[in-house]
């Protein structure tokens, strides 16, 4: 098609198609430096201004500030980057833990027939109960906490990104150098090490990251239902959770800042993960 | 065609109770190993007050001293001729609550179901009949932001907006508070949903509006349509003659496949809003330690999803003509 176009319009086809990967870099550039800083930012934020301040209770956003005060006179806007800091964090853990169990599972399907059905079966399983559910059960069961969480979140989002790999590996297994391999006297381990996980990497890399807004998401969502962590943290769904009881006086501030920050992280990771994909697998990419 | 159908619902039946026996043993085994004490869970407050004799006999009453393979067969049994145990915050068996917070809930999930995938297939079409134009662009945009909105944080919102400064609704609750429950209105029972259903149904657009948006644009590509075009049909004519058979169906059975979603998100709008529904029953589960309701709960929200890809299955194989003439698999 461009190749055609550039017949017509000598001069103009090439620009495009560098703009395009330009604007694709730019876009990834900017996110990734936007959740680094966010996620740093948890790290770096002034302790003090955690604390209880009685005597700047309850102001309304101004330079001062950014994103006004709560009814204990802590500035929002350290709790709100603090609390994107957490958020990042557990979706790191979880993400990054989902990813294993998901490439574990996605290559022992690879094993054998009665491995694929088990593995097709715990699929269907863990799919089969909403999220937000087998997240409750799995945080009372864990009792709560940062644990909970990140163990509960990590043990529900695997299956969507393992049945990729399976697919994957499905085809991969019918490749002439697998088959090569296989036909020299390569062990299945061999082969699932040497030959799937290298071309698995960038795909993988990919689905872990598309993961996390997923991942941010819930914990959120479960800390605001209080099952999440711990109620002393700044995390987003505790701030928002505790705004609730300040709504009816006006207080607008304490919950509409931090779900909008939160709104722009999930949104940025997502972002990352669609440019990032056009680059490692610009077949799929095409929604 | 009869005995095909007959066939696909049996092994859907099989299928349905390995998944309810796989979800149950791991629930329970879960529950099992919890570091909460349900006899501490229960006493709850009252702790001091309560003697270790008392403790024990509490466990005993709930066969706790048994080994936990046999409790397992107990309770499975139990289940099988439809008692799922005595919820502990209630008082009440688990079966009821589940029936009681589960027509709430229906009402909730259903108007906001209906919303989403109407405004959502429309916004799709539009977009797509559209393609390529700032309406398109502004389409897609609205969903992908959608898609990662905190749900709970749009309630809170529309919360502030609509029932804190302009007074339009009701801040919370089922039912208007301190009313007797025979002096309940339809219209009070309406004008607590709307905003809680508002919440949820703006969850489930964007999926919906996008998906139809790729199917509308596949079959615009297609050759029948450049043929009809060629013939002059343009417009809405065009959508209504070749477009809306191609993408009804697939929309309608992704609608009845998101009951997942549809699910977890009632949850949060129930927590929100205040909103005596079964998610909410689901979080006080869970934060009050009432094993049964809870396990009771994941079992029900299953059978609920499972029902719903079962519809959108049955859709796809015995509703589309194309599908069922080419013989079922």
């Amino acid at each position: 098609m461009s190749a055609h176009q550039a017949g017509q319009w000598p001069s103009a086809a090439p620009r495009p198609q560098i703009n395009r990967r330009r604007r694709t870099l730019t876009v990834i550039v900017c996110t990734a430096a936007f959740i680094i800083a966010a996620w740093l930012g948890g790290y770096l934020v002034n302790l003090e201004k955690l604390a209880t301040n009685l005597q700047s209770r309850n102001h309304a956003p101004s330079l001062q500030y950014l994103f006004g005060t709560d009814w204990l006179g802590r500035d929002m806007f350290t709790r709100t980057v603090k609390g994107l800091g957490l958020s990042i964090q557990v979706g790191l853990l979880a993400s990054v833990s989902s990813g294993v169990i998901a490439v574990m599972l996605g290559l022992l399907a690879s094993m054998g027939k009665i491995a694929d059905r088990i593995v097709s079966w715990l699929i269907d399983a863990f799919l089969s109960v909403p999220h937000l559910v087998s997240l409750i059960l799995l945080a009372f069961v864990m009792g709560g906490g940062m644990k909970g969480v990140v163990i509960g979140i990590a043990l529900t989002h695997w299956p969507s990104l393992a049945r990729i790999i399976r697919a994957e590996v499905m085809q991969l297994k019918s490749a002439k150098y697998v088959q090569i391999s296989r036909r020299m006297g390569r062990s299945s381990w061999w082969i699932a090490t040497r030959h799937m996980v290298p071309h698995l990497l960038p795909q993988l890399f990919v689905g872990v990251l598309l993961m996390f807004p997923h991942a941010i998401l819930h914990e959120a969502a479960i800390s605001f239902i209080g099952l999440g962590l711990s109620p002393h943290q700044p995390a987003i769904g505790i701030i928002l959770s505790e705004s609730m009881r300040y709504l009816s006086m006006g207080m607008w501030w304490l919950a509409f800042f931090p779900g909008l920050c939160l709104l722009l992280v999930v949104r940025s990771f997502d972002v990352l993960g669609e440019r990032l994909r056009g680059l490692v697998d610009p077949r799929r990419s095409r929604e | 065609m009869i005995r095909k159908l007959l066939a696909f619902l049996g092994f859907k039946a099989v299928r349905l109770a390995s998944l309810m026996f796989a979800i149950s043993l791991i629930s329970f085994m879960l529950v099992q190993n919890s570091p909460i004490d349900p006899v501490q869970a229960y006493v709850g407050a009252d702790a001091v007050r309560v003697s270790p004799e008392q403790r024990a006999q509490i466990a005993a009453y709930w066969g706790l001293e048994k080994p936990p393979l046999e409790r397992f067969v107990i309770w499975s049994s139990a289940l099988l001729q439809g008692d799922m145990g005595t919820s502990m915050i209630y008082r009440q068996p688990v079966e009821e609550v589940i029936g009681e917070r589960f027509l709430n809930s229906a009402a909730l999930m259903g108007v906001s179901w209906l919303l989403s995938g109407i405004i959502g297939f429309i916004a799709g079409v539009v977009a797509a009949m559209k393609k390529d134009t700032w309406i398109d662009r502004c389409i897609q945009w609205y969903c992908y932001t959608l898609a990662s909105t905190p749900a709970f944080w749009l309630g809170l919102l529309l919360l502030m907006i609509f029932a804190v400064w302009l007074g339009w609704f009701p801040v919370g609750l089922g039912v208007p508070a301190g009313v007797l429950a025979d002096e309940v209105t339809m219209a009070d029972r309406i004008r607590h949903l709307i905003l809680p259903a508002l919440t949820l149904s703006v969850v489930g657009i964007s999926n919906i509006a996008l998906h139809t948006r790729q199917k509308l644009v596949d079959v615009l590509e297609s050759d029948y349509v450049l043929f009809a075009r060629a013939r002059g049909e343009t417009g809405f004519r065009l959508f209504w003659r070749h477009g809306l058979r191609n993408i009804a169906l697939p929309a309608v059975s992704l609608q009845f496949a998101s009951f997942s979603e549809l699910f977890g998100g009632a949850v949060l709008a129930e927590q929100v809003f205040s909103y005596p529904g079964l998610g909410q029953a689901a979080v006080d589960a869970g934060l009050r330690g009432d094993v049964p309701l809870l396990l009771g709960i994941v079992l029900f929200s299953a059978l609920f999803v499972f029902t719903g890809n079962l519809i959108a299955d049955l859709l796809y194989r015995f509703i589309d003509p194309r599908i069922r003439k080419a013989g079922v698999r």
